[in-house]
C-alpha cells in the first residue's frame, strides 16, 4: 500500500480529530466537499459537526481560529491556497503571533497553506509565502518534503501550544509518496540530511528537496557526492544540522521556491557566513525563482522557478569555484 | 393574591433596575475619573505612549459591561474603560497597564487600551478595527463545541471600524453561524479626524445590519437609561438563542482621538446638539430626579472613587520598572522552538 502526501495530510487530521476533542477544520469547502484538493475528503462525514464550511472570509476564518484557540480549542484552518492568507495575514501576524507574547495565552492554530507552483497555476495560485510568516516573532512555520513529514509535522502542529503555517506543495500532494506512515518521527526544529554526500551540500526544504536530490543522483553519475539537507521547519531553523553539513564539504547551495530577495535561501546563507565563515571552501550560492509575479504558461513557469536541471548546474558551477 | 405577587414583581423589578442603574453610574463616574487622572498623567509626561479616553461614551460602554455575565466573552475598544470595569476588570489592571508596570496583565509589553485577560473573556484588543469582532465570534463557536449554552460575546467597534473588511466578514460570519454576538457600534461622529459623511454613505449604520441577516437597534448613547435597555435587550435576545445583534448608538466622543489630539475638527454644533450632552452628567441628574440619590450622595461617591484612583496611581508609581535584562524576550509558547538570535540582535549595554 503507499500512501500519498495528501492522503497523509488527510490521515492525519482524521486522527487528531479522532484523538483530540479539541480539534476542528475550518475552511472554504472543507466540508461535504472535501476541500478543493480533497485534502479533508469524508472528514466531515466522519466526525459530523467539527468540519466546517466557512464564507470566503479569510480574515474572520483566522480570527474564529484565534479566538476558538483562547477558549481551549484547537483548530486547523485550511486556506484554499497560500495565494489567499493575504486577506488573512492581520490576524495571523498581529493577533495570533501576538497573543502569547502580550498576554501569556497561547495561540494553538495550525493553518494549512497549499503552497508552491503548479504548471499553469499562474500568478495567485502558485505563491510560496513562508518567508512572509518567518518574518514575523511568535509564529512556526513548517515545511514538509515527504508524505511522512507531511503527516508527522501536521500533529505535530496541532499539539503545538503556537500558531504553526503548515506549508504544503501543490506538486507534492499526489507525487510523493511513502509505504506507511511513520509511527515515530524527527521532532519539528530538526533538520534531516535527506542524502549524505563529501563534495557539496544543498540545503533546501519542500518540493525543492525533491529536486535537489533528483539533481544529486545526476551529478552522481559526474563522481561527485552532494549532501542534501532538507530543513523540514524553516522556523525555527535547524543551524546546527546545516552547518555540521558545511563543515563536511566546504560548500553551501541553497535551494528554494520563493522569491530571491531575503527569503530562507538569504537566512540561510547569513547565518553560515556569520557563524561558519572558515568552514567554506567557496563563496555559498543560492538558487532561487526570478523576482517576477509566477507566470501562467508551463514553458514559462518552468523556466521561472529552480529545476533539477538548474539545480544542477548550479551545484556544477559552484563545484568549479 | 395574584395581584400581590404581580406587584412583588414589579418592586423586585424595580429595585434590580434601580440597582443597575445605580451600578452604573458608579462605573461611568470611576471611567471618568481614571480618565481625567491618565489624562493629567500623560500631560505631565508621566506616561509613556498615548492616552485614549472614553469621555462621552461611558453609558453606551458601562451597558454592555453590566448586562454580561461571567462566561461571557467582551472584546472592549479604545473608550471602554467603563465597560471593561463593569465586566469585573479590576481598577489596579487598567492603571497598571496605562503605567506599563510590568505587574500588569500586559506585563508593560503592551500599554494603555491594549489590555485584557483572554481566558477570562475580556479580550485584548489590537490595534486594527473591526479585527475583534471574528475572535469574539470563534470563542461563541468554541463555547457551542464545548456544549456551553447560554453565553454571549460583545465586540465593541466605532463608526470607523464599519468601513473596514473585517466588520464585513465578521459580522456575516456570525449571521451564517448564527452565534450570540452582539456587535455595539458606538457612532461618535468621527473616525480619528473624519466624519461620518467621508467614511459611509448609509442613511443610517443600523440600516446595514439587515444586509446582513442581524437585528438592528438603535440608541441614544448619551442616556444611561436607554442604553441599558437597549443593550440589554439586544444581550437578552442573543441569550435567548435569536443570533446576532447590531446596536447602533448615536453619541459624541467628548474628547481627542487621544490626549496628543485637540479635536478642533469637531463641528461646534454638534457639541451644542443633544447629542453632545454628557452622558455622566444627564445619568447623575437622573439620579436626583427618580430621588435615588441626591447630590449629597453622588457628590460623596465622586469623592470616595477619586480617593479609590489616588491610592491606586499611587501603588502603581511604586510598582518596578520593568527590566530588559530579565525579560524573558521569547514570543513563543513553546520554549523548546524558540530559536537564539542572540548573536544577530541588538547586544546588552555593557
Amino acid at each position: 500500500m503507499s500512501i500519498t502526501y495528501l492522503e497523509a495530510i488527510r490521515e492525519a487530521q482524521a486522527r487528531a480529530l479522532r484523538e483530540d476533542p479539541r480539534v476542528f477544520i475550518y475552511g472554504q469547502d472543507v466540508g461535504a466537499f472535501g476541500g478543493a484538493f480533497k485534502a479533508t475528503k469524508n472528514l466531515a462525514r466522519e466526525f459530523p459537526g467539527r468540519v466546517l464550511d466557512s464564507p470566503i472570509s479569510e480574515d474572520a476564518i483566522v480570527g474564529a481560529a484565534i479566538g476558538a484557540a483562547i477558549e481551549g480549542m484547537r483548530p486547523i484552518v485550511e486556506m484554499q491556497f497560500a495565494d489567499f492568507s493575504t486577506p488573512a495575514i492581520t490576524q495571523i501576524v498581529n493577533q495570533a503571533a501576538t497573543l502569547y507574547w502580550r498576554s501569556q495565552v497561547p495561540c494553538p492554530i495550525t493553518i494549512r497553506l497549499p503552497s508552491g507552483g503548479t504548471s499553469g497555476g499562474g500568478p495567485f495560485h502558485s505563491q510560496s509565502l513562508e518567508a512572509v510568516y518567518a518574518h514575523f516573532p511568535g509564529l512556526i512555520v513548517m515545511t514538509p518534503a515527504t508524505a511522512e513529514d507531511a503527516y508527522s509535522m501536521l500533529l505535530e502542529a496541532v499539539a503545538i501550544e503556537d500558531p504553526v503555517i503548515f506549508c504544503e506543495h501543490k506538486l507534492l500532494y499526489n507525487h510523493c509518496k511513502t509505504d506507511e506512515l511513520p509511527v515515530d518521527a524527527m521532532p519539528v526544529g530538526k533538520a534531516r540530511i535527506a542524502r549524505a554526500g563529501r563534495d557539496l551540500t544543498i540545503v533546501s526544504y519542500s518540493a525543492m528537496t525533491q529536486d535537489s536530490l533528483a539533481a544529486a543522483e545526476e551529478l552522481k553519475g559526474e563522481g561527485v557526492e552532494i549532501e542534501v539537507v532538507d530543513l523540514r521547519s524553516i522556523k525555527p531553523l535547524d543551524t546546527d544540522t546545516v552547518m555540521a553539513s558545511v563543515a563536511r564539504t566546504g560548500r553551501l547551495l541553497c535551494v528554494g521556491e520563493a522569491w530571491p530577495w531575503g527569503g530562507v535561501t538569504a537566512e540561510v546563507i547569513a547565518r553560515v557566513a556569520t557563524e561558519g565563515f572558515d568552514l567554506l571552501d567557496a563563496p555559498p550560492q543560492r538558487l532561487n525563482s526570478k523576482d517576477t509575479p509566477i507566470p501562467f504558461h508551463p514553458s514559462l513557469w518552468t523556466a521561472h522557478r529552480p529545476t533539477v536541471r538548474s539545480i544542477a548546474a548550479a551545484a556544477r558551477n559552484l563545484l568549479r569555484m | 393574591m395574584l395581584q400581590t405577587l404581580e406587584s412583588q414583581d414589579a418592586v423586585a423589578a424595580a429595585s434590580t433596575w434601580r440597582n443597575q442603574y445605580l451600578q452604573g453610574f458608579r462605573y461611568m463616574l470611576l471611567a471618568r475619573l481614571m480618565d481625567d487622572k491618565m489624562s493629567s498623567l500623560y500631560r505631565t509626561g508621566k506616561i509613556q505612549g498615548g492616552v485614549f479616553l472614553g469621555r462621552g461614551q461611558e453609558a453606551l460602554s458601562v451597558a454592555i459591561g453590566i448586562s454580561l455575565k461571567k462566561g461571557d466573552v467582551f472584546a472592549p475598544l479604545i473608550r471602554d474603560g467603563a465597560g471593561r470595569l463593569a465586566f469585573g476588570e479590576p481598577l489596579l489592571d487598567a492603571v497598571r497597564t496605562f503605567l506599563g508596570s510590568p505587574l500588569g496583565p500586559m506585563r508593560a509589553r503592551d500599554g494603555n487600551v491594549h489590555r485584557g485577560n483572554p481566558r477570562q473573556g475580556h479580550l485584548a484588543m489590537i490595534s486594527h478595527l473591526g479585527a475583534m469582532i471574528s475572535v469574539v465570534n470563534g470563542t461563541l463557536m468554541a463555547k457551542r463545541f464545548k456544549m456551553l449554552s447560554g453565553h454571549v460575546g460583545v465586540a465593541s467597534v466605532g463608526d470607523g471600524a464599519t468601513s473596514t473588511g473585517s466588520f464585513h466578514e465578521g459580522i456575516n460570519q456570525a449571521a451564517v453561524e448564527k452565534l450570540p454576538l452582539v456587535l455595539v457600534v458606538a457612532n461618535n461622529q468621527y473616525a480619528y479626524s473624519t466624519p461620518n459623511e467621508r467614511e459611509f454613505a448609509c442613511a443610517n449604520l443600523a440600516d446595514k445590519a439587515v444586509g446582513y441577516g442581524v437585528a438592528p437597534h438603535e440608541v441614544d448613547g448619551t442616556d444611561l437609561e436607554a442604553c441599558l435597555q437597549t443593550v440589554g435587550h439586544a444581550v437578552a435576545l442573543a441569550r435567548q438563542g435569536e443570533g446576532p445583534q447590531l446596536v447602533v448608538a448615536q453619541l459624541l466622543r467628548l474628547c481627542g482621538h487621544g490626549e496628543h489630539d485637540d479635536a478642533h475638527y469637531v463641528d461646534p454644533r454638534l457639541k451644542s446638539a443633544p447629542l453632545g450632552r454628557d452622558c455622566l452628567q444627564v445619568a447623575e441628574e437622573q439620579l436626583w430626579q427618580r430621588g435615588w440619590a441626591d447630590r449629597e450622595t453622588t457628590s460623596r461617591l465622586r469623592q470616595e472613587l477619586a480617593q479609590l484612583l489616588e491610592e491606586t496611581v499611587a501603588r502603581v508609581q511604586r510598582d518596578p520598572a520593568p527590566d530588559p535584562y530579565r525579560e524573558n524576550w521569547r514570543a513563543l509558547a513553546s520554549a523548546h522552538l524558540a530559536e537564539q538570535f542572540e548573536s544577530y540582535t541588538v547586544a546588552e549595554a555593557m
